[in-house]
């Protein structure tokens, strides 16, 4: 099933640019930012006034080198890394795509605890090592389209939930998985107010109907481009659904329960209308506020790369994931 | 009423400090994004500048009459105009950019988005308006038109409405802002009660 994606990993495809170190692209915004270039946005948000009166340098988020097995690969040009790490929609950091990297660096996630728990024979507990050692860990590179229409490619690593969840062997009652953020508000200023957070009942939750969550591109991922998540992708550890939006790939997640019932979800709380417990990435039908007909892919290129492509049925993962949505009215059940 | 010297100085300079701050800032915009050196995505760094500066520009434009008339400084309505046309200069730019940008030249994307998207509807309307105004802003016109021109020029305050509503329908949760904006929006209309009661009479 998997191998139907194995396109080549063409990593020599990345130019000098596209992989700029983290530090010099840092140093850049640093740059951008006292020349008061984000000025007008950043009138309100939660870090301008930070950077005014603290000239000292934060002890930046530590990532680790992980390796892993390249499992999925793919034709398109990966998305770089310092876009990857600084274009994210993680509202407890904020709610601009370059809050969390700014708001999220001081984030500890060792000490963690991650718990399996409800309808199982057996409650698993993993601490901050086993997220790593438990599993065997596998390079999977995947394309993630977020519901405003845009999208990147991200080599992930990390391993099937499906493996998680067997091991905690569901009971007859399992027939959906609800998942939750980490919730601190003294570490997520988002969670500490309305303004940073966007309006948001936290912690976040998500949910996946069991067959979804037991199916073999669903990941749980530790890390991307070959190190440790940083904390603004969800570290220490965060779901990756790719054929659905990207808000259902929840980040920082602290618990994983299997239940009977379908489980809320935050942004369907938030605006029912807007986004449904499924999300699956469909062309065919919009949103209101943005057409899924097609999207701009993240690459390099700046202003003038034409990155608009067409969108794909289930981004693209139609062949795996169709037929769990057999006789099922998308349009519907969006 | 003729300026004094003195004044006529002032309002060249802050018609100067305008031209260089509205124009570097424009200009550094879409240098950095050309270079890729604007975050992640480019094209949303260019839509959010561009329209968040047409709408604070045009909240400044509007600014003008009220501190006009409390300190009697009638130097600044020399520079309203100047305002006015680099706030649609700035909306002008952020529609282009979605046009070239985010939408890449695919007219039936663009076409049916302006339909289909309430924000984005309301927001063709309010530029629209500008453009308007913008025209008839040549002293030549503003001149032939004569009593009819400042009914026209009243539609500013519709922009406003609808530039608010664009901004506060186009957020998926954070409302904060615009609600911010919609705020100073409001109290700039309330304090021309008087001349919008007139008009609905």
């Amino acid at each position: 099933m998997i191998k139907n994606i194995t396109r080549k990993y063409l990593s020599n495809q990345l130019t000098e640019n596209q992989v700029t170190d983290e530090a010099v692209y840092l140093k850049r915004r640093q740059v951008l930012k006292q020349l008061g270039f984000f000025g007008a946005s950043s009138l309100l948000s939660t870090n301008a006034h930070a950077d005014w009166f603290t000239k000292d340098e934060v002890t930046p988020f530590a990532t680790q080198p992980l390796l892993a097995k390249k499992t999925i690969t793919t034709d398109d040009v990966l998305t770089p890394e310092s876009k990857v790490i600084s274009h994210n929609n993680f509202y407890e950091f904020g709610t601009s795509k370059n809050d969390p990297i700014e708001n999220a660096q001081q984030f500890k996630v060792n000490p963690w605890q991650l718990t399996i728990s409800g309808e199982v024979e057996k409650p698993i507990t993993l601490d901050y090592d086993d997220l790593f050692k438990a599993f065997s860990l596998e390079e999977r590179i995947y394309s993630l389209r977020c519901v405003e229409a845009w999208s990147m490619v991200v080599p992930w690593i990390g391993f099937p939930l499906a493996d998680l969840i067997k091991k905690a062997q569901p009971n007859s009652k399992a027939k959906y998985v609800a998942f939750e953020t980490l919730y601190d508000p003294e570490q997520m200023p988002g969670q500490s107010s309305r303004r940073i957070g966007g309006g948001v009942d936290y912690p976040y939750v998500e949910g996946l109907r069991i067959d979804e969550a037991m199916n073999p591109l669903t990941l749980l991922s530790v890390g991307l481009y070959g190190k440790t998540l940083p904390a603004q992708n969800g570290a220490p550890i965060r779901l990756v659904v790719p054929w659905k939006y990207g808000f259902k790939s929840i980040k920082s997640i602290v618990s994983i329960k299997l239940v009977e019932k379908m489980p809320p979800t935050t942004w369907n709380i938030l605006a029912p209308q807007e986004y449904g417990f499924y999300a699956n990435v469909n062309p065919q039908v919009d949103h209101p506020r943005w057409s899924q007909a097609s999207e701009r892919r993240i690459t390099s290129g700046g202003l003038f790369a034409r990155n608009r492509i067409e969108t794909l049925p289930f981004n693209g993962y139609g062949e795996e994931v169709a037929h769990l949505y057999k006789n099922m009215n998308l349009r519907k059940n969006y | 009423m003729p300026l004094k010297v003195n004044d006529r100085r002032v309002v060249f300079t802050l018609k100067v400090i305008i031209h260089i701050i509205s124009l570097f800032l424009l200009s550094n915009l879409y240098y950095q994004a050309v270079n890729d050196n604007l975050g992640a995505d480019p094209v949303e760094a260019v839509l959010h500048f561009t329209g968040i500066g047409a709408f604070n520009i045009l909240l400044l434009s509007l600014v003008v009459s009220p501190l006009a008339q409390q300190f009697k400084w009638t130097f600044l309505l020399k520079v309203r105009r100047l305002l006015g046309l680099y706030s649609f200069a700035y909306a002008l730019c952020h529609l282009l950019s979605f046009l070239a940008f985010e939408v890449q030249f695919d007219w039936l994307l663009f076409i049916s988005e302006i339909i289909e998207r309430p924000y984005i509807t309301v927001g063709m309307l309010a530029i629209s308006i500008l453009l308007l105004l913008t025209i008839t802003s040549l002293s030549l016109i503003k001149k032939k038109m004569g009593r009819k021109w400042q009914q026209l020029h009243n539609w500013v305050y519709l922009a406003l409405c609808l530039i608010a509503l664009h901004f506060y329908w186009s957020v998926k949760s954070e409302i904060i802002e615009p609600s911010i904006y919609i705020g100073i929006s409001l109290l700039l209309l309330y304090f021309r009660k008087n001349k919008i009661i007139r008009w609905f009479r």
